[in-house]
C-alpha cells in the first residue's frame, strides 16, 4: 500500500490547508488518544498531567505534529527522514508499533472534527496511508 | 458484563438522537468502502463499486449504509443487553455472510470519523471514548459466534 504520486498531492495539498491549526491538532489527538485508549498512558507516566489541556499534553502534541509536518515535506523518503525517530523509538521509548495506528485514527478524528468539509473519503484514504507509512518508518529500527 | 456510567448511557443515547440515520449511514458505509477498498469484497451483488464517485453515488450503499445504523439502534435501546441482541446478527455475519469480523473496527472507524465531523467540537475526548467503548461492545458481540 506505498504512496502513489496521486496520494501524495493529496497529503501535501490537505497538510498545506489545515497547518495554520497544528498545534491544536497535535494537542487534541494526543489527548484524545490518552482518553479514549487508555493503555496508552502507560508510556506517560513520568508526566504530572495527563489531562487533555495539559502543558505536557500540549507540548507532546506539538512535536508529534512537527514531526509529521517534516515527514509531509520530506514524503519522497520517509525511512531516511524518519531515521533518528525510529531508532529513539525502537531503542529508547520502546512503543510498541500498535501503538501509531491508534494514534493515527486519532489524528484522523481530529482532522474530521476541524475539518468536516475538507477531510473528504478520499483525503482519509490518502492520509490513512500516509500515515502507516509513517509508522513503518518509524518501525524500521526495532528489529 | 459491561457496566455504562450515566455519562456513557446518555452520551450515545444522544448521539444517536441526533443523527440521520440515512445521512450518517450513508457516509459511514461509503467512506469504509472507500478507504478500505478490501471490505468491498462482501459486496459484489451491489453493483458499480468502481471509485469514490461511483460508490458515494450507490443507491444500495445508500440504502445498506441505513440497515446498519437501525441495526446499531437496537444496540442503544438495550445498552445492557448487546450480547443478546446481536446474537443472530452474529451467526449471520459468521456463518452466512463470513465476514472477517477485523473488518467490524473498520467501519466502526469510519462511523466515528463521520460522527466526528457532524459534532465538531462537541465530539470531545470524553464523548469520543464513550462513542469507542459503545462500538467495542458492539464488535466483541458479533464477533461472538464465530467458530
Amino acid at each position: 500500500m506505498s504512496l502513489s504520486a496521486k496520494d501524495k498531492e493529496t497529503v501535501k495539498a490537505f497538510w498545506a490547508k489545515v497547518s495554520g491549526r497544528a498545534g491544536d491538532i497535535g494537542s487534541d489527538a494526543v489527548a484524545r488518544m490518552l482518553t479514549v485508549y487508555p493503555q496508552t498512558k502507560t508510556y506517560f507516566s513520568h508526566w504530572k498531567d495527563l489531562s487533555p489541556g495539559s502543558a505536557p499534553v500540549r507540548k507532546h502534541g506539538g512535536i508529534v505534529v512537527a514531526s509529521i509536518t517534516d515527514a509531509v515535506n520530506k514524503i519522497d523518503d520517509l525511512a531516511g527522514s524518519l531515521l533518528t525517530l525510529s531508532e529513539l523509538h525502537a531503542f529508547t521509548l520502546r512503543v510498541d508499533p500498535a501503538n501509531f495506528k491508534i494514534l493515527a485514527q486519532n489524528i484522523l478524528v481530529v482532522l474530521a472534527t476541524m475539518f468536516p468539509v475538507d477531510f473528504t473519503p478520499e483525503v482519509h484514504m490518502a492520509l490513512d496511508k500516509f500515515l502507516g507509512a509513517l509508522a513503518r518508518a518509524l518501525s524500521e529500527k526495532y528489529r | 458484563m459491561v457496566v455504562w456510567t450515566d455519562f456513557e448511557r446518555t452520551t450515545i443515547q444522544d448521539i444517536f438522537s441526533k443523527i440521520d440515520y440515512a445521512v450518517v449511514g450513508q457516509a459511514a458505509f461509503s467512506r469504509c468502502l472507500i478507504v478500505y477498498p478490501w471490505t468491498q469484497r462482501y459486496f459484489g451483488q451491489f453493483g458499480n463499486l468502481y471509485n469514490a464517485a461511483a460508490i458515494a453515488s450507490n443507491p444500495k450503499v445508500a440504502a445498506h449504509g441505513k440497515v446498519i445504523m437501525e441495526a446499531l439502534e437496537k444496540a442503544v435501546k438495550d445498552m445492557d443487553n448487546i450480547k443478546a441482541t446481536y446474537a443472530e446478527l452474529s451467526a449471520l455475519h459468521s456463518e452466512k455472510l463470513q465476514v472477517d469480523p477485523d473488518n467490524f473496527m473498520l467501519l466502526g472507524d469510519c462511523l466515528t470519523i463521520v460522527v466526528a465531523s457532524q459534532l465538531g467540537k462537541n465530539f470531545t475526548a470524553e464523548v469520543h471514548a464513550a462513542f469507542q467503548k459503545f462500538l467495542a461492545v458492539v464488535v466483541s458481540s458479533l464477533r461472538r459466534q464465530y467458530y
